[in-house]
């Protein structure tokens, strides 16, 4: 059964994105949220559920002023926002809250107000992972790609063209940090980060956030913003360690939350305008056009150099630049979603002409865990 | 001060075992009882039927390399360019390790090239499970 009896009525980004000294993490979040209640109309009064991540939904509805009656504090990295944005749609279907707001922020750049988060030497990844030398996501993320490469034959080259068209894309993005052209030659000369990644190859690191108000449908036109409806989610979660994913040519939280959320929304890949999906990493639109099943296996690399997922190629891909040229706080699902809901609005500065169906996948940790939610302009 | 060394595992009541055989020189895993599934990391329930009932055992130490990548940036405890690798034991299981005894290059990292464990003491009670070509 699809949702649609629930939309997004309010949604902003904080006021400033990229390198933000004087505003702390949860000022952050409060910010966006200010910004998508004015988007609205709405007062922390009118508010009676939050979800968030990074910080908890406690200190959220506190330094808000909000008493809500539900709230969801999942934080399975990057895509809590798209599986908050699920649960929201839910507990409103189930009467358990009207008015829910998503919110992010992170000071990821500047580490205001944020603290660190080490791994402990006795966790699994601990013991299992961190005795080996990683640090952190640029060393972790791109440990399947080179199995990824050989069982499918993708050249470095293939999967050099994400960058360069992800950059065309930020291009026409005012808002992203990085909007000079690129090209192949740029990014395989770029500094080797961890091979086969180059530094073209991985996210930026800004501060920044962003806020989603969800209601009810019925409601929807009650607000002065175009309504932008919820037709299908999906979420799951594979593994905190990525040395112990299923496949290193597939990710089984992308192949679970990405069909659900078709299956909901009662579309099929042709309905699609508009595709967002996480890109932290360069190869994370590969795996995701893949196991969303946009592409025969191993084609992803192909159909992006052959120039599909660019302007004016038929399946229009992280218009707003993506985490590896607009911006990447460090759970940068948030922004996908932003700009997911500005393309249904009609308000995107790289906009899709006429665009009905928008599909929004995430990612969290090295592939742990998905969620992805399809949006629709219009009225079930 | 030296300079400090690579992050070592703490051992919990569920992963003894592991720690204990790399000390001893033997690489261990995990295989269910009921269902014959070889699994890791360690825990003491099968995660494929739920039971109980499972027993140790000392691996082959042989394995292929699987994925990789060549870590450029400096972390306490490694010079880079050096591999985080992952290894698919003979066993089934696999395992993020190092591979030793080779050049950290591309051309010398072939995947599926065959491997076989090596036992690197850190400290007094640490020994990790560290691979390198095989030669036999």
């Amino acid at each position: 059964m699809p949702h649609n009896t629930v939309a997004v009525v309010g949604a902003a980004e904080t006021t400033k994105l990229g390198v933000i000294p004087d505003m702390s993490q949860i000022q952050l979040h409060a910010d966006a949220a200010l910004n998508a209640m004015a988007d609205c109309g709405l007062k922390p009064r009118d508010i009676d559920g939050v979800a968030t991540a990074g910080e908890t939904p406690v200190q959220i509805a506190h330094y808000l002023g909000i008493t809500p009656t539900w709230v969801d504090g999942t934080s399975v990295g990057g895509c809590s926002f798209m599986i908050h944005v699920r649960h929201a749609a839910a507990a409103i279907e189930a009467g358990l809250a009207k008015t829910i707001l998503v919110t992010h922020g992170e000071s990821g750049r500047s580490g205001i107000g944020r603290g660190q988060r080490p791994v402990p030497a006795s966790s699994l990844n601990g013991q299992f992972e961190q005795p080996f030398g990683p640090m952190g996501p640029p060393s972790l993320f791109p440990i399947p790609v080179l199995r990824y490469m050989k069982t499918y034959g993708v050249t470095h080259e293939q999967i050099a063209m994400v960058s360069v068209v992800q950059r065309e894309w930020a291009a026409k993005n005012p808002r992203a940090t990085f909007r000079d052209p690129i090209t192949v030659e740029d990014v395989l000369g770029s500094r080797m980060i961890a091979y086969p990644f180059r530094l073209l190859q991985c996210c930026l690191v800004t501060d920044g956030g962003g806020a989603l108000i969800l209601t009810s449908a019925d409601r929807a036109k009650d607000f002065p913003t175009k309504p932008v409806y919820i037709l299908g989610t999906g979420e799951s979660v594979e593994t905190p360690m990525v040395s112990q994913m299923e496949s290193f040519t597939s990710s089984r939280a992308f192949s679970v939350a990405g069909p659900t959320a078709f299956r909901e929304a009662g579309i099929t890949h042709k309905d699609v305008d508009h595709l967002m999906i996480y890109d932290a990493f360069a190869h994370l639109p590969l795996y995701g056009l893949e196991d969303l099943g946009f592409v025969p296996r191993g084609e992803a690399g192909r159909f992006i150099a052959e120039r599909n997922t660019a302007i004016g190629g038929k399946l229009p891909l992280n218009t707003n630049g993506g985490g590896l040229s607009y911006m990447h706080s460090g759970m940068y699902g948030m922004y996908a979603l932003q700009e997911s809901v500005r393309q249904m609005r009609g308000s995107a500065p790289a906009q899709i002409p006429g665009a009905k169906i928008s599909v929004c996948h995430g990612v969290g940790g090295m592939f742990a865990a998905s969620g992805t939610i399809i949006f629709s302009n219009q009225k079930p | 001060m030296p300079e400090p060394g690579r992050a070592l595992p703490q051992p919990t009541p569920e992963t003894k075992h592991f720690w204990d055989g790399t000390q001893a020189g033997e690489l261990r895993l995990q295989r269910c009882d009921e269902c014959s599934h070889t699994y890791f990391p360690p825990r003491p329930f099968c995660p494929k039927c739920a039971s109980r009932k499972v027993s140790v055992f000392a691996a082959s130490g042989r394995a292929i390399l699987d994925t990789y990548v060549i870590h450029h940036r400096k972390v306490p405890g490694f010079v880079p360019p050096y591999a985080i690798a992952v290894v698919k034991l003979a066993e089934g299981p696999r395992m993020m390790t190092n591979i030793v005894e080779c050049a950290q290059t591309p051309e010398a990292l072939q995947l599926d090239m065959p491997l076989e464990v090596v036992f690197e003491k850190q400290t007094d009670t640490i020994t990790l499970p560290l691979f390198r070509p095989a030669k036999g």
